[in-house]
């Protein structure tokens, strides 16, 4: 077992893991944090997508015992600070979620484009998204609530 | 956040109680999906939960006998390992065929097979562990000896002599097979004009949901009940399940729905792993958990769409249909699904070819065998996408061989609006449809001249672009005539019971389910309209077979359609007593008073007489001032079935606008269009959202879905990275328009909208790509349309 010590949504967390153990299994099984999900394990689906050291990364290609000192921000900590509670107002207005399972992996990388704050294109922002599946929506509403939260923030002074 | 009230989707007290019908009202369940708050099964944890993992079969196709479990019982954390005969003392086998589709037959299966493996990917040995990672490790260390057999993948030797025989004690592989026919099909060819004939495939492919199947089941030897945590469509279905196989009684069985992460057919049926689950758990007095991963979702969940169907289309010198003569051939893996079958998506081949067209003479016979694969099932749109590209496909085929316009042909051959009720060649009965108006409302959308100049005008410059279309009819709201005729204990019957509480609050619970379709969203708007509340006042309970009305859950196209009239029912009856007791304590006639906004208001006048939180307080704490005899159940159910016709049907039409690389072969989509007529739309945004997505996973068969195996039974395309689902940067702006035809059967008039999507895109992509290749002289039929494919056709290579 391997001590770690790092942050997760601001909190300080110490623990003992298995070499084996990766971060989404930590978060979901060691943290009681089920908000990231496990969609494929192989780092393709985009459902665990969560920030370490600021930057969005895949919970499920990341071992545990390699993040001491880090700084780990999931989905229940984005929407506690209320970072994209206007993304997320979006998604619910455009439907932008159906089964859930995809939409906090979903929700991670949008947060990373609106944090960029540039005025990507729906094709720059479909390209974007690209790295997150979704097998509900066709999602044409995940664009549109992405769209919709970037026009509104640059409306505002 | 996100509060939804009269006032947020721009309702005014004038407006109530009859306006939530056809409002895009938003999901009252999205908040806590985009904020990870949501409880899938896997986040459910109970007290000594133990973890199951399978050791699945490495060969298509082989016997096995002695299981050496003693290393891994030594691996740390291992607590148990279970074979096929340990579960067979306790479970029974299930055989999964259905009496009216006639002759049809299937092997005996087990949540573990006793000696006989028949897929590779199929569950063995069950290792039970404190964690699943130590289940796993324990999976690693069981010592089996198997003896490869040669196995049968190809569908097209299957019933060919000296084959191998799957289960020999079924004589062959022939599992079912129909033809459906009427008119004169060999007079009808013999004077047309014009023949057209092609061989289409299309591609096995899987419904990837992206919560992988999951289940907790656990058994308390105390009191003698099973509780199931289960990600499936159908509670009470696997309730009767659990219960039959492990010789329970139904009561004494509970299954729960937490939020379920996707479906689309893949979580209705029953597994072998997940009965194992419920065994190992009845064993073990434990709660035992179960969740694929990604790679066992390939190898183990349904497959789908394993077709080979060679197709004729006569027509006359003006375009008239005379004749489809269909020869429908598909592989569902070595085991018939319990308890839908697998016979049905050939069997819905047969009644949907042709579907659109007023024609008469009609033959499709199908041909359901037996592989060494993945077994296949009921996948979204079962059997239509199928139809639609073969019918679509001929019809485009005719106009080329006519030189008439596609569109100009459907024109000329869709059912006219006004010929209902019709019954089409194979019988199936059409209540009422709308082929021309939704023809019409698609042309309006869709820019054609602009297209057909871009088109013209890009291949001057060596860029090939096409349109093509592609009609289409949907079965949904499906009677006793799908699968309770055929003896499953699958339910098509919907109830609801809704109930006012003291402070006004209304509670719903329904038999139907939510998988994200928005079942619970459209459920709190029936009911806010039946009763006369605000959509906020209403909660909705799914996913619970010991606190809802029994029921079949949501497939085929039936929440809305049969769960939602069963609401409605429901919430009438509920404001009818509500009003009962109203007029006694307000000394008027019911029927002079109504409610609107949660308040009793006087009909005529509409102005305000009493609360329901006023109402509540009197009936449930001062019952004592009420008349002794009156009636005062602020609470009713109402359960709902069709009666008329065996499915409702719902018709639309797609476009699709493609561009196609001859040097790369790749298809790039460049828009899409669909109009859907479901009847009634209770919300459209939901009903827009439900088509795009059944577009894209259209899309998804057509283009880049396919479950690739080798010439030995192996699956080659095992991870998402070899296996493609569409992703956003691919997908075209897809534009839905409605018409609507209400069923009569109903109050509420709504049919199903999850499945046309991906009934017609694929067809409609695929008569695109071919109006692209044209110049070339080029065409595909088989899916799905990979650049190797079109490259190929192209004659680019061999």
């Amino acid at each position: 077992m391997i001590p770690i010590s790092l942050t997760v949504n601001g909190e300080k967390v110490v623990r003992h893991v298995e070499p084996r153990r990766h971060l989404i299994d930590f978060l979901r099984l060691d943290l009681g944090l089920t908000g990231s999900h496990a969609g494929c394990e192989h780092g393709v689906c985009g459902a665990c997508t969560l920030r370490v050291n600021g930057k969005i990364m895949r919970g499920c290609l990341i071992l545990a015992a390699s993040l001491d000192g880090a700084d780990v921000v999931t989905i229940e900590g984005i929407s506690e600070s209320g970072e994209v509670s206007d993304l997320q107002a979006a998604f619910v207005a455009r439907n932008a979620a159906q089964c859930g399972f995809c939409t906090p992996g979903m929700v991670m990388t949008a947060a990373e484009l609106l944090a960029e704050a540039g005025t990507p294109t729906r094709g720059e922002i479909r390209e974007y998204l690209s790295g997150n599946y979704c097998r509900c929506t066709g999602y044409q509403a995940i664009v549109d609530a992405v769209e919709d939260t970037l026009r509104s923030r640059s409306a505002k002074p | 956040m996100n509060e939804i009230t009269p006032a947020s989707i721009g309702l005014s007290r004038e407006d109530l109680p009859n306006s939530y019908i056809g409002r895009s009202v938003p999901r009252p369940n999205v908040p806590k999906l985009v904020q990870g708050r949501a409880t899938y099964t896997d986040d459910v944890t109970l007290p000594r939960m133990l973890h199951a993992a399978f050791l699945r079969s490495p060969h298509a196709h082989a016997k096995f006998s002695a299981i050496d479990t003693a290393r891994a019982k030594a691996v740390p954390g291992v607590f148990r390992v279970f074979t096929g005969h340990d579960l067979a003392k306790i479970c029974d086998p299930w055989v999964a065929t259905l009496d009216h589709l006639k002759g049809m037959k299937s092997a005996p299966q087990y949540p573990l097979p006793l000696n006989h493996a028949t897929w590779q990917g199929e569950p063995i040995v069950a290792v039970v562990a404190e964690s699943r990672a130590a289940a796993e490790d324990g999976v690693a260390a069981l010592d089996i000896e198997f003896e490869a057999l040669a196995a049968q993948t190809d569908m097209e030797t299957a019933l060919a002599a000296g084959t191998v025989v799957i289960h020999p004690e079924l004589g062959d592989n022939l599992v079912f097979t129909r033809t459906a026919e009427s008119g004169d099909v060999a007079a009808a060819f013999a004077a047309a004009h014009k023949v057209v004939e092609a061989r289409f495939v299309t591609g096995r492919h899987t419904g990837v949901t992206l919560e992988p199947r999951s289940i907790i089941a656990d058994y308390n030897p105390a009191d003698e009940t099973l509780t199931v945590y289960h990600s499936t469509q159908a509670p009470h279905m696997m309730q009767g399940v659990f219960a039959k196989q492990l010789r329970m009684k139904e009561g004494d069985v509970r299954v729960i729905c937490k939020d379920v992460g996707g479906s689309f057919g893949i979580k209705v049926h029953v597994y072998p792993d997940e009965v194992a689950v419920a065994a190992m758990a009845r064993i073990m007095g434990r709660p035992v958990k179960f969740v694929a991963d990604r790679f066992e979702s390939f190898v183990s969940d349904i497959h789908a769409r394993d077709h080979r169907i060679k197709g004729r289309l006569a027509v006359d010198t003006e375009g008239r249909v005379l004749a489809f003569d269909i020869d429908d051939l598909t592989g569902i893996g070595p085991y018939s699904v319990y308890p839908r079958t697998s016979a049905i998506e050939g069997n819905q081949v047969v009644n949907l070819c042709g579907g659109p067209y007023d024609f008469k003479n009609y033959r499709c016979t199908t041909t359901v065998v037996l592989q060494n694969k993945t077994p296949t099932c009921q996948y979204r749109a079962v059997g239509h996408p199928i139809a639609t590209a073969v019918t679509e496909g001929l019809m485009d085929l005719a106009a080329e061989a006519l030189g008439m316009d596609p569109v100009e042909l459907r024109r000329r051959n869709l059912i006219r609006d006004d010929a209902y009720p019709y019954t089409s060649p194979p019988g199936m009965r059409f209540e009422g449809l709308s082929h021309h108006a939704s023809l019409n409302k698609l042309l309006e959308m869709v820019p054609l001249d602009r297209i057909r100049a871009d088109q013209a005008e890009a291949r001057q410059r060596g860029v090939y672009r096409g349109i093509g279309f592609a009609s289409f009819i949907e079965l949904t709201n499906p009677s006793p005539f799908m699968y309770g005729i055929g003896g499953a204990r699958i339910s098509a019957q919907d109830g609801c019971t809704v109930r006012m509480d003291p402070d006004g609050s209304i509670v719903a619970s329904s038999g139907v389910t939510e998988q994200g379709q928005g079942t619970e969203a459209i459920l709190a708007q029936i009911v806010a309209h039946g009763v006369g509340v605000p959509v906020n006042r209403v909660k909705i309970i799914t996913g619970d077979t010991q606190t809802t009305p029994y029921g079949g859950g949501t497939w085929a196209c039936r929440g809305a359609g049969i769960g939602g009239e069963a609401a409605l029912q429901s919430a009438i009856a509920l404001k009818q007593q509500i009003l009962e007791v109203a007029g006694a304590m307000l000394q008027a006639a019911p029927e002079t008073l109504d409610i609107a906004m949660g308040e009793i208001t006087d009909k005529a006048s509409g102005k305000p007489r009493m609360t329901l939180f006023e109402l509540g307080r009197i009936v449930y704490f001062r019952g004592d001032t009420l008349p002794k005899d009156l009636q005062r159940e602020l609470v009713q159910t109402r359960h709902f079935i069709t009666k008329e016709y065996p499915f409702a049907f719902t018709n639309g039409i797609q476009a699709s606008w493609v561009e196609v690389d001859p040097a790369t072969g790749m298809v790039k989509l460049l828009e899409h269009w669909c109009v859907e007529d479901c009847g009634r739309v209770v919300n459209p945004m939901l009903v827009d959202e439900q088509v795009r997505g059944g577009i894209v996973q259209g899309i998804g068969g057509a283009l880049y879905e396919h479950c690739v195996y080798d010439a030995e039974g192996n699956l080659l395309t095992t991870t998402l990275a070899d296996y493609l689902v569409p992703m956003s940067a691919e997908m075209p702006e897809i534009h839905v328009g409605h018409v609507e035809t209400p069923t009569r059967e109903s109050l509420l008039g709504a049919k199903g909208a999850g499945e046309a999507g991906t009934a017609g895109a694929p067809a409609a992509i695929m008569n695109a790509i071919n109006d692209a290749l044209k110049p070339l002289n080029a065409r595909v039929h088989e899916q799905p349309f990979t650049p190797e494919r079109i490259l190929r056709a192209l004659g680019t290579i061999a």
